[in-house]
């Protein structure tokens, strides 16, 4: 296919006794949104620590826009383009919300010990221009009346609101969300929907993964359903969750489901 | 009394830059050294062995920096992959370690007789009774030098990625961040920092032996840090100031006092500990920490 920015083949990761991705293969389009759904436990967020580096693959390859990305450390994969952000908020409680956004930005300078001293200027110069990004980004997300405070001061979902803003400091390529809606209400809901899809529109490719499916279901171009950690179904969202299959594995798994 | 006070500046300014590189490395990124005097030890033997060899005493100063950053680097690499704790018992046992080879490498150290009469920094061109008073204007300008340095860097993109790390090491290698090195860099940078002071308090002793460094002056940079709140500079030099003023005067007033010494300095540890106790249960964020600042949880 000709714009492929994320391919999975064949992608396993054991924990001890327990398959959390047993064999999962996909394959995400430049531009597109994708959703990622499945019952509690199917491995949809190991998914995402193996696609970012977090945890290590036992076997199956990972393919980012044409370089094998299985086994880099985390780190190098976020300086690729591939940027996620966590099913639990982590904002930096004891940094400003402006100290967040900043700290997301890229091939800075002054993250180099002394050259902050050496090339004073220089890193002046950046860290105005990356304030000016973050402020664009803050006021993007609603949160820029907010910037000096605490992000420890903040509420779940205005912590999900600055880690997905944080993230988009790093210009990212593609961006893997996890589960960005819980704890948003639902009024500030509506207005993320918009703003994911003029992500899109600006080029952007994001995965998310959701448990509020009608959320899924007006974000995704494609949509994909984990289960047992193998892929259980994909292809447009409609069809997809009206297949058979799909409703059984969310309604029968709901007993035996091992988180 | 001047000399009385200038001995105070002396031992305070030189405690002061020694706490400061423990705030770089707990305030700042969150790593737990319990070691912090080995590298003030190494500083102060690298400088006294290398200048009584006759090296420039800036050259050997700077070599003990370099050796301490060195050890404190590796001892990073080696204990910075696993759970933080372990960089704690490792750096403890480090700086025992280090006491031990110097009280027994006496071909080198002279052991336990320790070292003396070794060069001093413009001591030709000084009266002897005028030197602390020269010491004193060195230690200060080195003081605010590190200060400058360490405020700096803590409000650059570096300190920046530091302080990710000390909240949260996912997030910032979830950035692109490299936080195993930062932590290293930190580790380095704060030993090196120490072996300065451990240069500074050799100069004023004049005669230097290993039980100058015990562990107690570890946890007495913990003192100062605490007290004036982890991650900012300026409270960990007044925490300094505070804990050599309250040892200095209490020492003042035992002549009044009918305690022998050793009372005498265990009713002082029991007065700090009182103090330290009262300091966390009303002002947890320490003299100049922000309550901000003790947000727990992720």
């Amino acid at each position: 296919m000709e714009n492929e920015i994320l391919r999975i083949e064949g992608a396993i990761k054991r924990f001890g006794g327990l398959l959390a991705v047993d064999g999962c293969s996909l394959s995400v389009q430049e531009g597109t949104i994708v959703g990622l759904i499945g019952p509690n436990g199917a491995g949809k967020s190991t998914l995402f620590d193996l696609i970012s580096g977090f945890v290590r693959p036992d076997a199956g390859s990972i393919i980012f826009s044409g370089k094998q990305i299985g086994g880099l450390p985390a780190y190098r994969i976020a300086r690729l383009g591939l940027v996620r952000t966590f099913q639990i908020p982590r904002a930096l409680m004891r940094m400003t919300v402006l100290e967040n956004m900043m700290l997301g930005s890229q091939n800075q300078t002054g993250e180099m010990i002394f050259r902050p001293i050496l090339s004073w200027g220089r890193v002046q110069a950046q860290e105005r221009s990356i304030e000016k990004k973050a402020e664009e980004i803050l006021k993007f997300f609603d949160l820029l009346r907010m910037k000096d405070e605490y992000a420890g001061s903040m509420s779940g979902g205005q912590k999900k609101m600055l880690e997905m803003a944080r993230a988009l400091m790093a210009d990212p390529r593609l961006l893997l969300l996890d589960e960005p809606f819980s704890g948003v209400n639902p009024a500030l809901s509506e207005r993320l929907i918009e703003r994911i899809k003029m992500l899109r529109e600006k080029g952007l490719t994001i995965m998310i993964i959701e448990h509020a499916i009608p959320y899924v279901l007006a974000l995704s171009d494609e949509l994909y359903v984990l289960n047992k950690g193998a892929i259980l179904a994909n292809g447009r969202p409609d069809q997809v969750i009206s297949d058979p299959k799909v409703f059984e594995a969310y309604l029968g798994v709901g007993f035996d489901a091992q988180h | 009394m001047l000399d009385y006070l200038i001995s105070i500046m002396l031992t305070a300014g030189i405690y002061a830059i020694f706490a400061l590189g423990l705030n770089l490395q707990w305030g700042y990124s969150g790593l737990l050294n319990f070691g912090h005097v080995a590298f003030m030890a190494i500083g102060a033997y690298a400088t006294v062995l290398l200048g009584m060899n006759g090296v420039p005493l800036i050259f050997a100063v700077l070599a003990g920096m370099v050796l301490a950053g060195a050890c404190g680097a590796f001892l990073g690499v080696a204990t910075l992959r696993l759970r933080e704790d372990y960089l704690a018992i490792v750096t403890i046992g480090f700086s025992e370690i280090i006491r031990f080879l110097l009280l027994n490498w006496s071909s080198l150290t002279r052991g336990s007789f320790g070292l003396y009469g070794y060069p001093r920094p413009l001591e030709g061109l000084v009266a002897h009774e005028d030197y602390n008073i020269v010491l004193a204007g060195i230690v200060i300008i080195v003081l605010l030098l590190v200060y400058a340095l360490l405020e700096v860097l803590a409000k650059s993109p570096w300190g920046r990625v530091l302080k990710s790390v000390r909240d949260d090491e996912a997030v910032s290698i979830s950035l692109g961040k490299n936080a195993f090195s930062y932590k290293v860099q930190a580790l380095a940078l704060g030993s090196a920092i120490a072996a300065l002071s451990g240069s500074l308090l050799a100069f004023y002793l004049q005669y230097i032996n290993p039980n100058n460094f015990q562990p107690i002056e570890t946890f007495y940079a913990w003192i100062m840090v605490i007290m004036g709140g982890s991650g900012s500079n300026r409270g960990t030099i007044v925490g300094a100031i505070l804990l050599w003023g309250f040892f200095s005067t209490t020492r003042f007033l035992e002549g009044y006092i009918s305690f022998s010494p050793s009372a005498s300095s265990a009713a002082r540890m029991v007065i700090i500990g009182v103090i330290l106790i009262g300091l966390m249960m009303f002002r947890p964020q320490g003299l100049f920490g922000r309550k901000e600042d003790l947000a727990v949880g992720k």
